[in-house]
């Protein structure tokens, strides 16, 4: 199959998904509101004391990510599994992993880019400042996409599966520790001064090998859930 | 080939039944004479005191728990390439004893930590990978019991644990990295080349007694997998009707 | 041509069928045929490569599918009982999307032109598919069929919620496709309405 064939497929369904999201823009709004509403939870548990709340920023942060990242995977691929459009994605005469990778940026666009747009004004909620905010930024441009590309094998494998909801859970949220940690960690170390490149080029080094191995993985999920 | 043969579940599920009583024997002693090694002829630490003793059953008990998940993914991967319906039974076997041999660790890893460093629980590195383990265990489990149908369950847990044995190096890395950044406790448990003789002979004892309680129960565990699966209750009572079975296959 | 040796399919514990074999000349339409959970859909997609089989292979042009892998695919046009259409998109958008999704793109007009091909007024062309009824659907997606160059067909139940024009046009699509050397699988409950000489039956008892 010819690369242009290739290209067409794959952009044919970053696009097809991006008009569907704003057909229901609601949804993304609502992956949004989770984020910020949980964010605003932390300070009404916690107590205002500005050095304790600089002290949890980056992990209440970087958790509520995850967490937004997390509620959204059921609608990478539970609606094309419904309606039948996987099937056909399963049987394009392109690679499958290829598609996968198209179906993820798309999540990403639609529920991990809205997160780092709005981190920053999140990190000034929690007395963030300068460099640190820059950071936070550039931690989450790096580590949603990999959350996407992780929770995407997580989501092709419960596909139809009851209790879906709670085991996608379950499954994808051991796999996210080092993106937490790395991305917490960044924030964290350029607060205390240390500067946050050797976090950031962890994040990048995990985002790199998630690029290679997670569509794989998610393609043969996806394989599986439809014999 | 002998070993064509009994890659069989007909074939295999015979020769497990015998093998188990060794097995389970050898466990049973070398359990015994490695845990009076430990508990009785090793030195008193002269740190630690009595209380460091737990290790004869953490160290092992940590080893199997990781070693188990590799041999499990392993079993998973060749029933995905070759699509061999007694790599997922073994697969599928091996998981609850990687698990109860995780707790384990966590277990004695919270009774030595509540002397050495005063709480039931520290972020030590080593700790919080196993912790992380045990819910990777719970996940390739619970995944295969939400499944109904065996074949989908058996390639979707086979994914997850795959994907699982590349996230637990990363895991363990960044865990380290992670109590490196925070400054956590970190007391390392194995004292490594101070340690005594017997202490090492002790400790590798308890490994390889752990190594065949595995193969025991495992072998056990693969032997009620195959009657549920294939609800033919005669196999291991009629030997006659099994040449006829492996040429079918 | 198309060609089943020695299939057998398992579902659960059921034993759908065992040791089926089927062989579909270019210009010849299989209808398979047989009662409810007789298997025919699984047969179709094991035919599709969705579903691997317990036994035996599927061959095409003499070569296994599960060999060929991306090659068959793209020789095979596949309809499941499932429209493969989104609600949020309009029927244009609808068969636009699914036809570079199949990696054959097609333009606006051609879309529109096998919207109207199948019944579909240019009315319907720019509504929300959420408000079409289930016969409307349907057409949406069997209007691939007018747009698809791919020489195999797999067809689940095409004709199920259609009134009998747009069967007839269905009909007569598939017509034109056996005449081009095409092949189709048809898994149906109704009778066909082709020359004899077109059509092949496989009935798969229950």
């Amino acid at each position: 199959m010819s690369h242009s064939s290739m290209w067409e497929a794959v952009t044919g369904i970053v696009r097809r998904d991006l008009l569907l999201a704003m057909r229901r823009w609601s949804d993304a709004a609502m992956s949004v509101f989770f984020l910020v509403i949980v964010v605003s939870l932390f300070p009404l548990g916690v107590g205002p004391e500005p050095a304790v709340l600089r002290t949890i920023a980056p992990g209440v942060l970087w958790v509520a990510a995850l967490l937004t990242c997390l509620l959204s995977l059921a609608r990478v691929f539970t609606p094309d599994y419904l309606d039948g459009v996987l099937e056909q994605m399963v049987l394009v005469p392109q690679p499958l992993s290829l598609l996968v990778l198209g179906k993820v940026l798309a999540h990403w666009v639609i529920s991990g880019l809205p997160v780092v747009l709005l981190s920053p004004l999140l990190g000034l909620q929690f007395g963030l400042e300068g460099e640190t905010l820059g950071v936070l930024v550039l931690s989450l441009l790096l580590g949603t996409p990999t959350l996407s590309m992780i929770g995407a094998i997580g989501a092709a494998l419960v596909l139809g599966v009851r209790g879906s909801g709670l085991l996608v859970a379950l499954l994808v949220l051991p796999l996210y520790v080092p993106v937490l940690i790395f991305g917490a960690g960044a924030v964290t170390s350029s607060m205390a001064g240390i500067g946050g490149e050797a976090n950031l080029s962890l994040l990048g080094a995990c985002l790199v090998l998630s690029l290679f191995l997670a569509p794989w993985a998610t393609a043969a999920a996806l394989r599986i859930a439809l014999e | 080939m002998i070993w064509s043969k009994y890659s069989v579940p007909q074939a295999f599920y015979p020769l497990a039944g015998r093998l188990i009583p060794w097995f389970a024997a050898v466990a049973v002693i070398l359990m015994v004479v490695g845990l009076y090694m430990g508990f009785f002829v090793a030195p008193t630490d002269f740190q630690q005191g009595e209380s460091y003793r737990i290790i004869f059953v953490h160290v092992p008990a940590a080893w199997m728990s990781m070693f188990l998940y590799v041999v499990m993914a392993v079993w998973a991967g060749v029933g995905m390439g070759l699509n061999a319906r007694l790599s997922f039974m073994m697969a599928q076997a091996i998981a609850p004893t990687g698990a109860m041999f995780t707790f384990l660790a966590l277990l004695t890893g919270a009774m030595w930590g509540k002397p050495t460093w005063g709480a039931w629980w520290v972020w030590d590195a080593r700790l919080t990978s196993e912790l992380i383990l045990l819910f990777q265990y719970a996940g390739v489990m619970l995944l295969r019991t939400s499944i109904d149908d065996v074949r989908r369950a058996d390639r979707s847990s086979a994914v997850f644990a795959l994907v699982g044995v590349v996230n637990v190096p990363i895991i363990y890395y960044s865990v380290q990295w992670w109590n490196t950044l925070h400054q956590g406790a970190s007391v390392s448990m194995a004292t490594g080349s101070k340690m005594a003789a017997t202490m090492l002979m002790a400790m590798l004892i308890m490994t390889i007694a752990f190594w065949m309680y595995s193969i025991a129960v495992i072998l056990a565990r693969v032997r009620c997998v195959m009657l549920e699966r294939e609800s033919l209750p005669t196999w291991d009572e009629k030997p006659a009707a099994m040449p006829e079975a492996v040429e079918a296959r | 041509m198309l060609q089943a040796v020695g299939l057998s399919c398992r579902r659960g514990e059921r034993r759908l069928f065992s040791d089926l074999n089927v062989k579909v000349e270019r210009g010849k339409l299989l209808a398979v045929v047989g009662e409810n959970g007789s298997g025919k859909t699984s047969l179709l997609r094991i035919f599709s490569s969705l579903l691997p089989p317990e036994d035996g292979s599927v061959r095409w042009e003499g070569q296994d599918i599960h060999q060929l892998k991306e090659l068959y695919s793209g020789q095979l046009m596949y309809l499941g009982h499932l429209n493969g259409i989104k609600d949020d998109l309009t029927a244009v958008e609808n068969l636009i999307s699914s036809m570079a999704l199949a990696g054959e793109p097609c333009t606006e007009s051609e879309a529109k032109e096998a919207l109207e091909a199948i019944g579909l007024k240019r009315l319907v062309h720019r509504l929300s598919s959420k408000v079409l009824s289930q016969g409307q659907k349907r057409r949406v997606a069997l209007a691939r069929l007018w747009l698809s160059t791919r020489p195999l067909w797999l067809l689940d139940e095409p004709f199920t919620s259609l009134d009998a024009a747009s069967t007839a046009v269905v009909t007569q699509r598939l017509h034109a496709h056996l005449q081009r050397e095409g092949l189709v699988v048809v898994v149906t409950h109704q009778e066909i309405a082709l020359p004899a000489e077109r059509l092949q039956q496989l009935r798969l008892a229950g």
